[in-house]
C-alpha cells in the first residue's frame, strides 16, 4: 500500500508529519479554547440570572 | 436580505452553528481525499522524484497563507469604514491560521528545498517576502493581545494589517517582479504550458479547495469563540459595575 518513495522517503514523510502535526495542533487548540469560552459564558450567564 | 445583516453576533453565530457542520465535513472529505490522491496515487516527478508529493500541502498552505491575510485586510477595512465588531474578531480570529498556514509553507518549502537546491534556505525574494508576511503575523497576534481596550486594539491591528498587505502580495508576486532567486514560479496558472501536469493538477485542487474549507471553518468557529469571550468581558464589567 505505501508507495516507494525512493532516496527521498525521508523528506516526503517529514513534510508530511511537520504539517499535518501543526494542522492537528491548531485544530485542537481552537476546539479546546472554544469548549472553554462557551462553558465560561454559561456560568457567567447563569450567574447574572442568579444575581438579577 | 443584506450581508450587513452578519456584522450582528447573534445572526452571525445562529448563521454559522448551522453552516459549520457542513464545512468542517466537506473540509475534512476534500483535505482525506486529495491527500491520500497525492500521496499514494500519483507517480513521481522524473526531475523531483518523489519530492513532488510534498505539491498537495506546500502549495495549498502557501495559497491559504496570503489569502487569509488578504482576508484579514477586507475584515480590518470593514472594521475601519463601518466600525462592526464581528469583522474586527473575524480578522483576529484569521491571524492565528494564517500563522500555521505560513508556518506550513516555510517548513515544507525548506524541506524540499534541502534535496532539490541543496540548501534549507535561500535569501531569494519569495521565500524572503513570506518569512516577512509570517513575522507580521506574530507581530499582529502580539498587538492584539498587548492592548486591553478592544476597540483601540482592533483599530492599531487594523493599520498594521494594511501595512503588511504589502508583504502579503509581494509574496505572491516576488516572483514575477524579480527574476532571481531559486523559487520556481508559480505552480498554478492560465497558461497551460506552465501549469503543472493534470496528474498532479488534479489532486492538487482537491487539497486546495480542502485547505480553503478548513480556513472557513477554522475562521467562523474562532469568530463565534471571540464574539463569546468579548460578551464574557461585557458582562463581567456589568456586573462589577452594578456590584
Amino acid at each position: 500500500m505505501m508507495p516507494d518513495l525512493g532516496k527521498y522517503a525521508d523528506t516526503v514523510l517529514s513534510a508530511y508529519a511537520a504539517s499535518i502535526f501543526l494542522l492537528v495542533v491548531l485544530v485542537t487548540v481552537t476546539l479546546w479554547r472554544g469548549r472553554k469560552v462557551r462553558a465560561e459564558m454559561e456560568q457567567v450567564e447563569v450567574r447574572l440570572r442568579r444575581n438579577g | 436580505m443584506s450581508l450587513w445583516e452578519y456584522a450582528n453576533p447573534k445572526k452571525f453565530l445562529s448563521t454559522s452553528e448551522q453552516v459549520m457542520p457542513w464545512v468542517w465535513g466537506l473540509a475534512l472529505v476534500f483535505l482525506v481525499t486529495g491527500l491520500v490522491w497525492g500521496f499514494f496515487f500519483t507517480p513521481d516527478d522524473y526531475r523531483q522524484g518523489s519530492t513532488v508529493k510534498i505539491i498537495y500541502l506546500h502549495v495549498p498552505a502557501a495559497l491559504m497563507a496570503i489569502n487569509a491575510w488578504l482576508m484579514m485586510l477586507v475584515a480590518s477595512l470593514i472594521w475601519l469604514v463601518r466600525r462592526h465588531h464581528v469583522s474586527a474578531l473575524a480578522a483576529k480570529a484569521a491571524a492565528p491560521v494564517g500563522v500555521v498556514m505560513t508556518l506550513i509553507a516555510l517548513v515544507t518549502g525548506a524541506i524540499w528545498g534541502q534535496p532539490m537546491w541543496g540548501t534549507w534556505w535561500a535569501w531569494d525574494p519569495r521565500l524572503t517576502s513570506f518569512l516577512i508576511l509570517f513575522l507580521f503575523y506574530l507581530g499582529y497576534i502580539a498587538l492584539w493581545e498587548a492592548i486591553d481596550n478592544p476597540d483601540t486594539a482592533a483599530d492599531l491591528t487594523s493599520v498594521l494589517c494594511l501595512v503588511g498587505s504589502v508583504f502579503a502580495i509581494l509574496s505572491r508576486y516576488a516572483v514575477n517582479f524579480w527574476n532571481q532567486g531559486l523559487h520556481q514560479g508559480a505552480s498554478l496558472s492560465l497558461d497551460k504550458e506552465e501549469n503543472v501536469a493534470d496528474i498532479f493538477y488534479q489532486p492538487l485542487l482537491v487539497c486546495i479547495a480542502g485547505f480553503v474549507l478548513l480556513f472557513v471553518a477554522l475562521v467562523l468557529y474562532r469568530t463565534g469563540t471571540e464574539i463569546r469571550a468579548r460578551r464574557i468581558r461585557a458582562l463581567v464589567t456589568r456586573e462589577r459595575v452594578g456590584a
